[in-house]
């Protein structure tokens, strides 16, 4: 397989993954604004917070409502991390790589493309905005449904879901970023702060949950209270949920399996699941998270870093024997 | 809008479906009386997912433009071209012959030169081509076949015959939209193909990849093919994600294949892997810097090398075009009698070369009856139309030509026959042309039919879709297997 392919094929995993991530993320948030009390600190400017986007948006924006917000997370050029701009590159990494991915896949992806430039070169009300996110979460289910159930399971195959996995290892760290947010230690809460958002904390977590479709797996599996540490516990160590960072990592040594000198690569793998497995969660709150999503999302960039180097662009060629 | 065929006509010009009695040719009969059977509003249905299915497939063709690249979709017109096989079985045996003749000329040139022997003129239009390349001199391509792809473009004009306008013997374009108008077809007219005994298409990637196949320098059971693209932003690029991915090879850019030692590596996640067959995408000059053009970002340094000493096939070959050229086009007829020793089967279009005095003093005294072409260009550019042009075009043309006139040859209007296409104001007739595919490796292989291009402005010649040209589903149909009439199958 071409280098380049498996880059294009591993990016189209990435993207993929993120719009459905995006896309969830953006609908949830909204629907939980309307539970949470005016005045709370969780607010709009969050959401652009946890896409990382926060320059992006000051260079286009100057003041935070939902009508900019949104817009800037769904429709704007300007923003590289805007759904249109991800769906777009996920089309432009599909499109050159036609010749890999099955034609039905294609036609999947350019319709979605096509369908939500001209949604969102509407104005967007709630319920549109709602429906056009529920369209794309489901069609990033078919597209990897029909990636799933029509290509070879190979080399191909083994980098999208490396690009997926990865992307997904890294939503999730940032989920669990936001949650801890409104983790405030409890005894650093101004009165005004614990009058707020104490009662709704518990909705803050379901919320999170719900952001990676979790909310029932979590049931499943704890069968407790939705508490911030269970969660926190869920996200990070579960080895049965798929938008469990234990388990995604578990799942990218599954696919590494099918690729070639993967020596490096699965070290990074190692080391990242030393960090997410490793960790007490109840110090871990006690401490603040910070510093340990720092150090988690540097472990997920370092497999990113390894896969690049191992196969994109490798340092040395040798010849094939 | 529902079709009405009396009120149908094309004065002046050959239809290909409707004769000139105002009936449907026999093979068209079925399809036509099919398409007259549909309602106003079925037919819009229809049209309408005809834009639908172009959208989703993504066909579309990249148009350049100063404010940028823009990917256009297809533009198609729903009612078939029809062709009866029997006629076709003869135009497709004129066309092998075409390219037989050819590439027996290409070899000759490069290597015994025989033809040039008693022809100076010849020898100095050889030399003095923009697609001479001296490089090649002494190389001995498998099957001595050089031009392996050629896509010759058909007119017909108002006496009915074909006659071939030009030979693409470079990088020619225009397979992909041929297959994908079929499966658009049928797609969204499931029911014309019912009474129809109607030729495929489909196997032409199959046919390209065994082609391809059989020019690999190694005995491997299954040598290693690539589609070399320019890339992402280049016009063709659909086509070429197209073929690489019907034939299952792999489709490189320049910086996916390196050369060491003379041979020719894909840069692979296992490392270098060695590649067989190349069907190149790119123009000549652009191929390798380190041969050609040393600006190119495109092709790949040391790759003629490797084609010279026969360790990678290269298709088309290098040089090829230098047939390809709207001069040598008039010696096409002798060239077939002198290396076939047989009469051509498909005629060229009347010629004058502006290089031969008497001939250019007719061409200037006629400019208002001839078209005139660069020998160089492609895509319908720098053209003169005389018929359609003001006089002070066609001064400042006359000027131009007899500034180079080497440059310049002229054939007197072909009346473009003409198809019905489908317009808001019902069926009207537009010009079309008709571009087949040839293919010459060990075997030699003609498409079932080709790509039927329209100039959808009424009236007009063009059939470029850089200007507004459409394309339409072409048919063979076996008259024989053809229900006529009572709309009844067998």
């Amino acid at each position: 397989m071409l280098s380049s392919v498996a880059e294009r094929v591993y990016w189209l995993g990435r993207y993929l993954e993120r719009v459905e991530n995006a896309a969830r993320l953006i609908n949830v948030y909204s629907t939980m604004l309307l539970d949470l009390p005016s005045g709370s600190h969780i607010g709009w400017s969050l959401l652009i917070d946890i896409t990382g986007a926060n320059e992006d948006y000051q260079r286009v924006h100057q003041s935070v409502d939902e009508k900019q917000v949104v817009k800037f997370l769904l429709a704007e050029g300007r923003n590289p991390a805007s759904v249109i701009n991800c769906v777009s590159m996920m089309r432009e990494n599909a499109r050159t790589t036609r010749e890999i991915i099955p034609s039905e896949a294609w036609e999947l992806i350019n319709n979605l493309y096509l369908t939500l430039k001209e949604d969102f070169s509407r104005t967007i009300s709630r319920r549109l905005r709602q429906q056009a996110l529920e369209t794309a979460i489901g069609d990033c289910q078919r597209i990897f449904g029909v990636l799933t159930g029509c290509m070879n399971h190979d080399t191909a195959f083994a980098f999208i879901q490396l690009g997926r996995k990865i992307e997904r290892a890294d939503m999730t760290s940032r989920i669990v970023d936001v949650g801890s947010i409104s983790m405030l230690p409890a005894y650093s809460r101004t009165t005004k702060q614990k009058r707020f958002l104490e009662p709704h904390e518990n909705i803050v977590w379901m919320n999170v949950l719900r952001c990676v479709s979790g909310y029932q797996a979590y049931r499943q599996r704890t069968q407790s209270q939705v508490k911030g540490e269970d969660v926190v516990k869920f996200l990070l160590q579960d080895q049965a949920f798929p938008r469990a960072l234990g388990y995604c990592l578990d799942d990218i040594v599954q696919h590494l399996g099918k690729l070639p000198k993967n020596v490096d690569v699965l070290r990074a793998v190692a080391r990242a699941k030393k960090v997410t497995l490793a960790v007490n969660v109840g110090d871990l709150l006690e401490r603040g998270l910070l510093e340990f999503i720092d150090e988690l999302q540097i472990s997920i960039a370092d497999i990113h870093e390894e896969i690049n180097n191992t196969w994109f662009r490798p340092v040395e060629l040798r010849k094939k024997a | 809008m529902s079709i009405d065929w009396k009120a149908y006509s094309s004065p002046g010009f050959f239809d290909e479906l409707i004769s000139d009695s105002g009936k449907p040719r026999p093979c068209s009969r079925s399809p036509t009386a099919y398409l007259a059977s549909l309602s106003d509003e079925e037919l819009q249905r229809r049209q309408e997912a005809i834009k639908h299915a172009i959208k989703t497939m993504g066909i579309s063709f990249t148009v350049y433009s100063e404010a940028g690249n823009i990917d256009r979709e297809w533009p198609f017109d729903l009612i078939p071209r029809i062709i009866p096989l029997s006629e076709w079985q003869t135009t497709s045996q004129g066309l092998e012959q075409r390219l037989r003749a050819l590439n027996c000329f290409i070899h000759d040139i490069y290597n015994e030169g025989k033809v040039l022997r008693n022809d100076p003129f010849l020898k100095s239009l050889i030399v003095d081509s923009g697609n001479y390349r001296p490089q090649c001199v002494g190389m001995k391509p498998k099957f001595q076949v050089w031009a392996n792809i050629c896509g010759t473009d058909l007119v017909r004009d108002k006496d009915g015959r074909f006659y071939v306008l030009e030979d693409n013997l470079r990088v020619p374009s225009g397979v992909s939209y041929m297959l994908e108008n079929r499966t658009v077809t049928k797609r969204v007219f499931p029911e014309l193909f019912e009474h129809s005994e109607i030729l495929p298409n489909s196997d032409y990637p199959s046919q390209l990849y065994d082609m391809l196949s059989s020019l690999s320098p190694r005995g491997r059971a299954k040598p290693e093919v690539v589609v070399l693209t320019p890339g992402i932003y280049n016009s063709a690029y659909f086509e070429h994600s197209f073929l690489a991915q019907q034939m299952g090879a792999e489709l490189v850019q320049g910086s996916d294949l390196i050369v060491e030692d003379d041979r020719v590596y894909m840069k692979t996640i296992d490392g270098l892997a060695p590649v067989d067959v190349i069907y190149r995408r790119i123009d000549d000059l652009f191929l390798d810097p380190k041969a050609f053009n040393p600006d190119s970002m495109l092709g790949v340094a040391g790759l003629m090398g490797a084609w010279l000493k026969g360790n990678v096939a290269l298709a088309n070959a290098p040089g090829a075009g230098v047939a390809d050229d709207k001069v040598i086009y008039t010696y096409v007829p002798k060239l077939i009698r002198y290396y076939l020793g047989e009469e051509p089967i498909l005629p060229n279009v009347e010629s004058y070369l502006c290089i031969d005095p008497a001939q250019l003093d007719h061409v200037l005294k006629n400019l208002d009856k001839l078209v005139v072409k660069p020998a160089n260009e492609s895509g319908g550019y720098g053209m003169l139309m005389g018929p359609k042009a003001s006089k002070k075009e066609r001064e400042e043309f006359a000027a131009r030509i007899k500034a180079n006139p080497r440059n310049y040859m002229a054939q007197p209007l072909v009346y473009l026959s003409t198809a019905p296409i489908l317009t808001p104001g019902g069926v009207e007739p537009r010009h079309i042309d008709l571009r087949p595919f040839i293919l010459q490796g060990r075997n030699t292989y003609v498409t079932a039919g080709g790509l039927t291009r329209v100039a959808l402005v009424k009236g007009s010649y063009v059939v470029n879709s850089s200007q507004g040209g459409g394309s339409k589903d072409t048919w063979i149909v076996d008259e024989r297997g053809t229900g006529t009439g009572s709309g009844g199958g067998i």
